[in-house]
């Protein structure tokens, strides 16, 4: 039985995830920054002057509003359906709790997110939208896409053990998913027959919700709040449960 | 097994027969005692240590440890070549479950004890081998845990730097732990234990004081030849 420190475990993990990443680039934390910068600034190109859309003012907020939520869950979900196994030799040797290591893969990423989080206020700020009472949302919101990447990511980390498959379903969802949630379109485009599943999937509903917040400066949705925060945690539970369950053989498949 | 070979399988109604990497084997360590495993490769014996130290469950059967151990079972597990070494050993420290606040107590002992000195601000991929095995085998070492569990890691470093680990476990015996461990140096393994177990193909062939085994087992006419 591990009876260590798991504040202090997970710390390190997280810090190991940081300082690998970025010790040996000379732009170090900036690439953190650089590259949602660059995809705001190409999608802004494409939808302001290649299919003009007159519908959506502030489109470089607007875009980027959906693409740090998106740019973070799918950074955290494939390194956390990964993790067990990048992290194989670890979970061979020593009797360190399996949970932490896909949890600690997905909370480094929220790390960057966080980050580039900053860098969506810097930029609502930027094109001169101000704050409002409602950003105090901005953390609880971000704490259940964390909690639901937490969960999705205990499930296929798992799963990846026994099905290496698992890795390359994951990243096809995830090239899909940048078509799938409102990344660079309104949610009010969606037709009314399909506004429901994007209601219940917690990535379109943060994404809606930064919306509401930062760029109409209105109260969240509170019906959207609730449901994104009854699949988070939902997520988690079966997160939890899966885990628990398959973790037992992992000796024996790694 | 891979999905699809298992889907074939279920397919044909055949099933493979079941591998054992251990069976039928059977011992009790009462507080103080110590036992080797011995045996050729493929024997179990790593298998029934990572058993012992909780990193898998038996198919069949009961493990029942009391007590806080520590598994040295590959020194170095967890190291990142691009951290420094003090990045390392708070990093492995953790994970072999010390506190933060145990692990910067003594984390002066680890540094002088591996004797890496001023290297320890620089990355270890700037470190030899023998370096990293040091440190590693110093981090792990300074768990003070009340039993141990050594797969093999003793022969680390120079041979002043395995003469001081040796040391450094004959010192956790004196002082009343348990030790079980895996070795194939057998003058080192009746110098450490009491006791010892000889296992072959997940069969347990002797059991006893540990200058009879290992002499029976020296006698083995070695399967391999």
């Amino acid at each position: 039985m591990w009876t260590g420190d798991y504040p202090f475990l997970l710390s390190n993990l997280i810090q190991k995830d940081f300082k690998i990443r970025y010790r040996n680039m000379s732009l170090g934390v900036f690439w953190s920054l650089l590259n949602p910068l660059v995809m705001m600034a190409v999608l802004t190109f494409v939808f302001t002057h290649v299919f003009p859309n007159a519908r959506i003012p502030h489109f470089a907020a607007f875009v980027l509003c959906g693409l740090v939520p998106y740019n973070f869950f799918v950074m955290a979900w494939a390194s956390g359906t990964t993790s067990l196994i990048d992290n194989a030799n670890l979970i061979k040797r020593v009797s360190v709790p399996r949970e932490v290591i896909p949890l600690a893969a997905v909370l480094a990423n929220a790390m960057h997110g966080s980050i580039q989080a900053g860098l969506l206020l810097v930029i609502t700020l930027l094109s001169s939208i101000p704050p409002n009472r409602y950003w105090l949302w901005l953390p609880y919101v971000w704490g259940m896409q964390i909690v639901f990447a937490c969960g999705l990511s205990l499930i296929t980390s798992a799963v990846n053990v026994y099905i290496r498959d698992m890795r390359y379903v994951v990243e096809s969802t995830n090239t899909v998913l940048f078509w799938l949630v409102p990344v660079f379109y309104s949610f009010s485009f969606i037709k009314p027959e399909y506004r429901n599943i994007y209601l219940y999937n917690p990535l379109a509903a943060q994404i809606m919700v930064l919306r509401d917040i930062l760029l109409d400066q209105t109260a969240p949705n509170i019906s959207t709040l609730l449901k994104l925060t009854y699949c988070s945690i939902a997520m988690l539970l079966a997160g939890w449960a899966v885990f628990r369950l398959l973790k037992q053989r992992f000796y024996d498949y790694l | 097994m891979l999905l699809r070979s298992r889907l074939a399988q279920w397919l044909r109604g055949t099933h493979r027969e079941r591998f054992y990497a251990l069976k039928q084997v059977s011992f009790q360590l009462e507080e103080g005692d110590s036992l080797a495993v011995i045996g050729p490769n493929g024997a179990g014996k790593s298998t029934l240590l990572g058993l012992v130290a909780g990193l898998t469950e038996p198919d069949e059967g009961h493990i029942t440890v009391r007590g806080r151990t520590a598994a040295l079972l590959e020194l170095g597990s967890g190291f990142h070549h691009d951290l420094t070494g003090r990045e390392n050993v708070y990093l492995n420290a953790s994970l072999l479950g010390l506190t933060r606040k145990r692990t910067v107590e003594i984390f002066d002992q680890i540094v002088s004890f591996s004797g890496i000195g001023d290297f320890i601000g620089e990355p270890i991929r700037t470190y030899s081998t023998g370096m990293v095995m040091r440190l590693a085998f110093s981090v792990a070492v300074h768990m003070d845990p009340e039993i141990l569990i050594i797969d093999e890691v003793l022969a680390v470093g120079d041979a002043a730097f395995q003469a001081k680990c040796f040391e450094k476990v004959l010192d956790f015996r004196k002082r009343g732990k348990t030790l079980l461990c895996v070795s194939h140096a057998s003058g080192m393994v009746q110098q450490l234990c009491d006791r010892a177990i000889w296992l072959d193909h997940g069969q347990l062939i002797m059991s006893g004081n540990v200058n009879e085994v290992t002499e029976a087992y020296a006698g083995w006419p070695s399967i391999e030849a």
